[in-house]
């Protein structure tokens, strides 16, 4: 097995036993990102020559015997995150020259633990898609088959993972942003709770839905990732000061007992039949783990979709006014007056679905529709919330599919807004409920695309998903397949 | 005048600055006319990503004065986005409050022309950012450019929302000069009209007398002064009531108010108004506010103006007019109850703080926190005129050289020989003196002419130079005159 196989517990090992050091290390994936990003255009930005410092920094530290878990491991992010001194563009034309001048929580926080982060990943402009078709550095593809799409918005974060460039990565999830593409990627993407982990020093697409999340080769790697960066941030008025429990604690005690749900509204007519084999073939591994299933209903599940498009372009809609070419970013002035350049800046800075989106929160929140769209919305976003409730009264986790088919061709779903936004219906509700989710390789469709797995967590309870997802992925082989680039 | 056919309704919008040390949320430094720009932050920037974060001082000054005006404080209020494009607004968004603002249901009483108490509604309270400021023609590419300066950005806010309870510019007034003094007394608010500290939009209509809607009303921007209220208020008036003299009808619209010219002009229709989008801001939890706060801010209220004067009044012995005036400034009051704690007569503390504290403090610009005549010596100097070693006139003349020096009055009295003269014998012979130099002015006296007698006062007092008692003098040239 080739180092850039390998896990970050694995790498940590061979770190401080001498094995090998960062910069090799570091030299390793940026020589694979040189090969193949060419293919999956996963990156928007590699920061070589800072990577390169930073390895050498957490050499010296593992030196000194101050390693952390994350010391001298690669790791790259989603283009929403800010970094200090680094271009963070959001994959937008309008942030095209932003270069963040301080770094989000999520990112101080690993670079105090010493990774190396090695660039930043292409995405959905403005977080706003499911097939990363909708970048302005254009569309990242799948590595399982290059024609079709590694899901969205976080497709760079995921492609990279299974495409060898870095080990771990971290995305966002909004409306399935993280477990969609991991789901498409055949990698582990865990979208914690939301206020689990801080906002701050990420690009605000929905606020009362983002979530900063861990995508990793697999579960053991996203428990390390999920514990460096969660946490209370007093610059985050959303994030939830509760104690952060060891993720890698019980990870290994397995399901037996464990009352696992299953919703029907999540096992429909029209999901793919080879998804709907997967399902069933990880229900039986589980019982064979131990573990009982118990049906359950989330009635409301039809209504999730269209309230997140209230909701989520609603805020999107006031988030994105502040790139006005004002303080920041590209400006388009003809000197034709201010509302001019407000209106040639962001006509030219935004992508179609972008304007889309603004333009539909913008409705959604005018004088006259407000109580129409955007709070029955919410309300409807309250009873969501109720069903995921009442259903843990009676299980521990759900299981259902992440997606109703694997990755799609790309340009196949482009000109379909509603078909595109239609491959979010299982992850969306977790969004709106505000819970923890988690996607797991779980098979492989006949074209030999990845099939991914959900398992939904109660409020907070990330350390249930990692040992339910541990089990699975011990007793299966999927996580270990390798994408043949 | 035609204003005369119709009855005013007027209601007022007050932003008050807060005077935080930082800005409403972010830790930026709130202070006024520093280096543009050189007082901001990634939040008050509005920069990708940044999140606000509530200063909970600006909660508690916002309940400090919704208690102050009687208001019910909500125990749990939402911020909201007020959304619209403008340079000086960095996040294309202003955070405020809406639907649930922290305090409502408030009133102040007011005293009208005719002398009667009036209590006027107040609607609401709410906490909001403020926005920044944009410069014209300054600066290196002077001319066609417009800069941006955002310290202002994000320093704290009350709107201060009343009911339309007022009928006239001058219950405008006395309701702004209330509030005005309520905010200072709290010490929420410098007061400062000209800088904007204290800023008021007024929404004027008319209506004929006896008509129970309201009529349609104007909302006049911009007035950063009392006598600018009035006057846009009046002119206001004056032009809504030629519109319906003449048949016409008052559009809905906003106006801003020219001090120049003394008139308003149509900034924007209300078909131009704009959609603000209100939603609640998802990057802040709903403030909940506990009794217990709310109970600890009351506590720790200071005394108001109304107390106050009630207090004076009943524990002072003094007048109700003497009472508004010590009252109408905290720090004079202040001044005003250490002095009296010290000397105990109400009334001669009143005069001396109401005329030589107050005149001296005019005639140098100082603030009467700064005067360095503290109450404690201000107190002693009047003590030596209670136990008769100074005159009240002396007395003046020691507190000129106390205000010059911040001496003690024991001090300069001693050095400068101010001491009184009781002893009889000294002023029987300067009053023998003057007589015998005098004889014409004694005949007039004895011959009836009474008012020759304080001429004869005056010339006692100047030839022992004003250090003579003056009831010792009274009393002795009162028997040697009549012989
Ligand atoms: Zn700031």
């Amino acid at each position: 097995m080739e180092l850039i196989d390998k896990t970050i517990h694995e790498l940590h090992r061979m770190l401080i036993g001498g094995e090998v050091t960062s910069v090799a290390l570091t030299r390793a994936f940026l020589q694979r990102i040189a090969e193949t990003d060419n293919r999956i255009n996963a990156f928007i930005t590699v920061c070589e020559e800072q990577a390169l410092k930073d390895s050498e920094a957490a050499d010296r530290l593992i030196a000194e015997g101050k390693a952390d878990l994350l010391t001298g491991i690669p790791v790259a992010l989603k283009d929403i995150f800010l970094t200090a001194g680094v271009r963070t563009t959001c994959a937008s034309k309008i942030l095209d020259t932003f270069i963040a001048p301080y770094d989000g929580t999520a990112v101080a926080r690993l670079k105090e633990r010493g990774a190396v982060i090695v660039g930043k990943l292409n995405m959905d402009e403005f977080a706003m898609g499911s097939s990363n078709e909708n970048s302005a550095f254009g569309p990242v593809k799948n590595p399982w088959d290059t024609s079709t799409v590694p899901g969205g918005s976080s497709g760079g974060s995921a492609a990279s993972v299974a495409a060898r460039q870095a080990v771990a990565t971290l995305g966002t999830d909004t409306g399935g942003s993280i477990r969609q593409p991991a789901s498409h990627c055949g990698v582990v993407g865990l979208k914690p709770t939301y206020g689990r982990v801080s906002r701050y020093g990420v690009i605000a697409y929905a606020s009362s839905l983002d979530q900063v999340g861990p995508i990793s080769r697999d579960v053991e790697d996203c428990a390390i990732l999920l514990q460096a960066i969660a946490g209370y941030d007093p610059a985050d008025s959303t994030s939830v000061d509760t104690p952060v429990p060891d993720y890698r604690a019980g990870i290994k005690d397995g399901v037996k007992g464990l009352k696992i749900g299953l919703p029907k509204e999540y096992f429909i007519e029209g999901l793919d039949p080879e998804v709907k084999a997967a399902m069933e073939a990880a229900i039986e591994t589980y019982r064979g783990l131990g573990a009982e299933f118990v049906d359950v209903s989330l009635p409301h599940t039809d209504y999730a979709v269209a309230s997140y498009y209230l909701i989520a372009t609603a805020e999107a809609s006031s988030n994105l006014a502040r790139y006005d070419g004002v303080r920041f970013g590209v400006r388009v002035d003809q000197g034709r007056g201010l509302i001019d350049m407000f209106e040639q800046t962001r006509a030219a800075g935004f992508g179609d679905e972008v304007k889309r989106r603004i333009m539909l929160g913008t409705y959604a929140l005018s004088s006259g529709y407000y109580d129409a769209y955007y709070l029955k919305a919410q309300k409807v976003r309250t009873l969501i919330r109720q069903d995921f409730l009442e259903a843990f009264q009676a299980v521990d986790v759900l299981l259902t599919p992440v997606a109703p088919t694997p990755a799609f061709g790309l340009g196949e779903k482009v000109s379909d807004p509603l078909q595109m936004y239609l491959s979010d219906i299982f992850t969306i509700p977790v969004n709106l409920a505000g819970t923890c989710a988690m996607s797991l390789p779980c098979g492989f469709s006949s074209a030999g695309l990845p099939i991914g797995l959900q398992l939904i967590g109660k409020p907070f309870a990330e350390q249930t998903l990692l040992r339910v997802g541990y089990a699975f992925e011990q007793a299966t082989e999927w996580h270990r397949k390798k994408a043949d680039l | 005048m035609g204003s005369s056919k119709y009855e005013v309704v007027i209601g007022l919008e007050v932003h008050v600055q807060l005077t935080t040390q930082t800005k409403i949320f972010c830790g930026c430094s709130t202070r006024f006319g520093s280096a543009p720009n050189s007082q901001t932050c990634p939040v008050c920037l509005g920069l990708p990503g940044a999140l606000p974060v509530l200063n909970r001082k600006v909660v508690e000054y916002a309940i400090r004065t919704g208690l102050a005006t009687h208001c019910a404080i909500a125990p749990r209020s939402v911020f909201a986005r007020k959304n619209y494009f403008y340079p000086d607004l960095p996040k294309g968004y202003q955070i405020s409050q809406f639907e649930l603002p922290i305090c409502e249901h408030g009133h102040l009483e007011i005293e009208t022309e005719d002398g009667g108490p009036k209590t006027i509604g107040i609607t609401r309270i709410h906490m909001e950012e403020d926005a920044g400021k944009l410069l014209h023609g300054e600066g290196p590419e002077a001319g066609s450019s417009s800069f941006v300066d955002l310290n202002r950005a994000c320093t704290p806010l009350l709107e201060i929302v009343s009911e339309p309870d007022m009928r006239s510019s001058d219950e405008a007034i006395a309701y702004l000069k209330k509030l005005h003094q309520i905010v200072m007394y709290l010490g929420v608010c410098d007061g400062n009209l000209e800088e904007g500290s204290f800023r008021c939009d007024a929404n004027v209509s008319i209506r004929p007398w006896g008509q129970k809607e309201f009529g349609t009303r104007a909302e006049l921007k911009n007035i950063n002064s009392f006598r600018f209220i009035k006057q846009a208020i009046d002119y206001e008036v004056e032009r809504q009531a030629d519109i319906l003299d003449d048949g016409g009808k008052v559009v809905q619209e906003t106006r801003l108010f020219d001090s120049v010219t003394g008139m308003t002009r149509s900034m924007r229709g209300k078909e131009e108004a704009h959609d603000y989008r209100y939603f609640p801001d998802p990057d802040l939890v709903p403030l909940v506010v506990s009794p217990e706060w709310v109970e600890q801010v009351r506590q720790e209220l200071p005394e108001l103006p109304e107390a106050k004067v009630a207090r004076f009044i009943r524990e002072f012995g003094i007048p109700r007019y003497d009472a508004e005036v010590l009252s109408a400034d905290r720090a004079m009051a202040e001044y005003y109850d250490a002095t009296v704690a010290r000397h105990g007569n109400g009334k001669l503390c009143a005069n001396w703080v109401m005329g030589e504290v107050q005149r001296r403090l005019n005639e140098d610009g100082v603030a009467i926190s700064d005067s360095p005549v503290t109450p404690e010596l201000l107190a002693a100097l009047l003590g030596r005129i209670d136990d008769n070693t100074i005159s009240g006139k002396i007395a003046k003349t020691v507190f000129e050289e106390m205000w010059r020096s911040g001496d003690a009055p024991d001090k300069i009295i001693e050095e400068k020989g101010l001491k009184q003269v009781t002893d009889t014998g000294a002023i029987e012979q300067i009053i023998d003196e003057v007589i015998a130099a005098n004889l014409d002015q004694v005949e007039e006296y004895r011959g009836g002419k009474d008012k020759v007698f304080g001429f004869f006062v005056g010339q006692v007092m100047k030839a022992s130079k004003g250090k003579a008692n003056p009831a010792a003098v009274n009393e002795m040239l009162k028997k040697k005159l009549q012989g």
